[in-house]
């Protein structure tokens, strides 16, 4: 299917944003109460929709192979937990995650375009993209310039990403904004109409390397852009919040906002994704505290 | 799947406990430090199951002099002699203990009055609490709230207080009443008396002295009977305009100060500029919080013609997401209406609207058998000369109108008896200027609606009210100033 490609959209055609009351709507989906089954449900979910990452220098093959393992069998033994969406890499670990994923679900994401802060010409850009993409990557993580957004430069955006998009082929495109750089509400909205209608299958919140990465507002800011342009063109848009969400607790209150703001649709990995390292072994201990009543010792869940 | 899976269903019940206190199965009459029984009782239910929750006394006229009397000795003996700051004290250990005690009187709350146990534990009750410190902090400060003038209190206060904010709107009246050195007989509502009762058995905790505050239940005739006693100072009440307009009328020329808060029929005005997202959280706010049953509802929305298909669009999903169900589910959004007599007029009045050509919109969901329950509404293509824009109707009925110009905006939201409060929402700050002062209304927010805090003063104009309550102008009306 071709990605539909919107107009390059005028920054006052996106919604302003009340900084005030924005928060106090997702503080309002934090006072839901989630019990019982529903709770199980959602935490099993949660699982599925993880994007195991890993993101450091140090990331060598035996540390990325062992950490898909982990991502095809979270839970051994349990083969209703899971298996994770994808694990999430650099370039040069693109290959080693493809062959230590092969013939399951898992799928392999990488981060490209000068990743973290995207400083770089486009030509070099694209190029990595295209590396990636070759070492097998199903899915890429490009961020934005934020340095040109700011500047004003809006339509360089717009472009890049839709070079992006092409240069991807068959691969699915999430656009990282680092709202934390972003700063303002307003700009997320509107960096965020913008890589929708330059054809981004997804739009993310952070790299996770900066301080301010995702937050419950700033998720909802994009998830309501999300269906203004949903109900606009009819083309579905994923959403992946990045960095900071590191416990069971406030993965299930994202999960609540999702389905309230855009319906259970939208709830599948295909179109929502948790980008997180430290939040899958919590998801595992609620799950066995909701089978058991009581909270196992942390040697029960394995480290990778 | 099973029916309460996160992704096809709804949520699993969670609701909030109430098996750790007691309601007792009766209740007196707390006069003079006291309870003291009463010949004739009535029974308070649970508007969400019918189920009887307790019997309380009904104070006829012998009670009610009786209270008067008490809160007379004690203003005499004890009130008006303390030092300023230990009047002060009082309050604090009274809003501490009301912190203390917050779950049990947001729980008693909902089951008294079907309101979602959500919003009495996170509204209602901490904003109760934040009365009564707030008052403390004044009550040896009064000389500089009030500079160049000395403020002595006015005696004893009558004060009849409404059902849809039981707890809150008794902080609200007694608060400032003891900080300035008053004493106080109040009257809860008779389908609500439960929390002010539990209040009555803190205040004996705290050691308030006997006949400092003093309360009665029962219906109208106790609280004209307090309203017209001869040794009342002052009266506070909270509730209708038709019952405002009588205590009015039954007070000229006794020389008693009052205050009114009555009703309203608030404009929430919407422009194409405002952020849509956050102003229609603040559409269902302003008319659905409560189940409606607000006085400063935002009930008449004013939305620019060229949004406004968007907005009711958004609106209409947003509605959908709302759980109406038992209050004592953490998870509800709009509970019960406050009794069948409330839940027959708001159908009288969707049925004139029916029939008055405006059009109605109800989300899908169904609603629980026993009990009352109305669902949230929408009226869509109404006029100025519809009675549903008129008339109060005190519960979540929305009447929806359209306008062309901030001008248009301005002469229909003024067009009304009532000015109690209205909401702008635009991300121009200049029109936000505008706007608010040319809204003719006691209390106006701009992007937001329905917030409410202790230093801000309440009231209305017009007939939604007289006098204010809360921040300093709440205070002078409860001081007598010297100059």
């Amino acid at each position: 299917m071709k990605t539909k490609v919107l107009p390059f959209p005028a920054r006052r055609d996106s919604p302003v944003i009340d900084q005030v009351g924005v928060e106090e709507r997702a503080q309002r989906f934090c006072a839901r109460s989630l019990k019982k089954e529903t709770k199980m449900s959602a935490l099993k979910l949660a699982v599925t929709m993880l994007d195991v990452t890993t993101l450091e220098g140090a990331d060598s093959v035996g540390k990325v192979s062992q950490m898909c393992q982990k991502a095809m069998q979270p839970l051994p033994g349990d083969p209703t937990v899971g298996p994770a969406a994808a694990v999430c890499v650099y370039p040069r670990m693109v290959a080693t995650a493809a062959k230590a994923v092969a013939g399951s679900k898992v799928k392999v994401a990488a981060v490209a375009t000068q990743f973290p802060s995207g400083q770089m010409r486009l030509k070099e850009r694209l190029a990595e993209v295209r590396y990636a993409v070759g070492e097998g990557a199903d899915e890429i993580d490009m961020v934005i310039s934020r340095g040109q957004f700011l500047q004003g430069e809006y339509r360089a955006i717009y472009d890049e990403v839709a070079a992006c998009k092409e240069t991807c082929g068959k691969a699915h495109l999430k656009v990282i904004l680092e709202t934390g750089e972003l700063t303002t509400y307003d700009n997320v909205r509107y960096a965020s109409d913008m890589a929708m209608a330059a054809g981004a299958d997804f739009i993310k919140t952070s790299t996770g390397k900066v301080p301010i990465a995702a937050t419950l507002s700033v998720t909802l800011v994009m998830l309501q852009a999300i269906e203004d342009f949903y109900e606009r063109t009819g083309r579905m848009v994923g959403m992946k919040p990045a960095g900071g969400i590191s416990n069971a607790k406030l993965a299930l209150q994202y999960l609540v906002m999702v389905r309230e703001v855009l319906g259970p649709k939208w709830l599948t990995n295909d179109w929502f994704r948790f980008g997180a390292s430290s939040l899958t072994n919590d998801l595992l201990m609620q799950i066995r505290k909701q089978e058991t009543g009581r909270y196992q010792s942390g040697d029960y869940f394995t480290q990778d | 799947m099973s029916a309460n899976d996160f992704l096809s269903g709804g949520f699993a019940p969670a609701p909030e406990s109430a098996d750790h206190f007691e309601i007792k199965k009766s209740y007196d009459l707390y006069i003079g430090g006291k309870w003291v029984k009463a010949a004739k009782r009535f029974e308070t239910t649970n508007p969400a199951t019918g189920e009887v929750l307790s019997e309380v006394a009904l104070a006829g006229k012998k009670e009610v002099d009786l209270a008067v009397k008490a809160a007379r000795k004690a203003y005499e003996d004890v009130w008006s002699k303390m030092p300023a700051a230990e009047r002060g004290k009082y309050l604090f250990r009274i809003a501490r203990l009301l912190q203390e005690r917050a779950r049990e009187f947001a729980v008693t709350e909902t089951l008294d009055g079907g309101k979602p146990i959500r919003e009495s534990r996170d509204i209602d009750v901490p904003l109760a609490a934040a009365h009564f410190f707030y008052h403390a902090g004044w009550a040896d400060k009064l000389d500089y709230a009030f500079p160049g003038a000395k403020s002595n209190p006015l005696g004893v206060v009558g004060q009849v207080i409404p059902w849809n904010f039981p707890l809150l709107m008794a902080a609200w009246k007694i608060a400032p009443a003891l900080a300035c050195g008053n004493t106080v007989v109040l009257k809860p509502a008779e389908t609500t008396p439960l929390t002010a009762l539990k209040l009555a058995e803190l205040f004996e905790d705290a050691g308030l002295p006997p006949g400092v505050v003093n309360i009665i239940t029962g219906a109208g005739p106790t609280g004209q009977a307090l309203v017209e006693h001869p040794d009342v100072n002052k009266v506070a009440f909270t509730g209708s305009t038709a019952v405002g307009k009588a205590i009015r009328r039954s007070i000229s020329g006794t020389g008693k100060k009052f205050t009114l808060e009555l009703g309203g029929k608030a404009a929430n005005i919407v422009f194409e500029d405002a952020p849509i997202n956050e102003a229609v959280e603040g559409i269902v706010n302003g008319i659905f919080f409560n189940q409606g049953h607000v006085c400063c509802a935002g009930s008449r929305l004013f939305v620019q013609e060229s949004i406004a298909q968007k907005v009711i669009k958004k609106l209409q999903k947003r509605m959908e997401s709302l759980i109406v169900g038992d209050p004592m589910d953490k998870n509800t959004d709009i509970g019960a209406i406050n009794s069948p007599e409330q839940l027959e007029r708001i159908k009288a009045l969707v049925k004139i609207g029916k029939e008055e050509g405006a059009c109605l919109w109800q989300p899908s969901g169904g609603l629980p058998r026993k009990g009352n329950w109305f669902k949230p509404t929408l009226f869509t293509e109404c006029a100025q000369s519809h009675r549903i824009v008129q008339e109060e109707v005190f519960g979540p009925v929305l009447a929806i109108q359209t306008f062309r110009t901030p001008q248009e905006a301005l002469t229909k939201a003024n067009n009304t008896p009532y000015g109690l409060s209205g909401g702008v929402w635009t991300d121009k700050g200049s029109k936000i200027f505008k706007m608010t002062t040319g809204l003719n209304a006691g209390v106006v927010w701009a992007n937001t609606f329905n917030k409410f805090d202790p230093t801000s003063p309440f009231g209305g104009f017009k007939e939604s009210g007289i006098g204010r309550e809360g921040g300093v102008h709440g205070l002078a009306a409860y001081c007598q100033l010297s100059h």
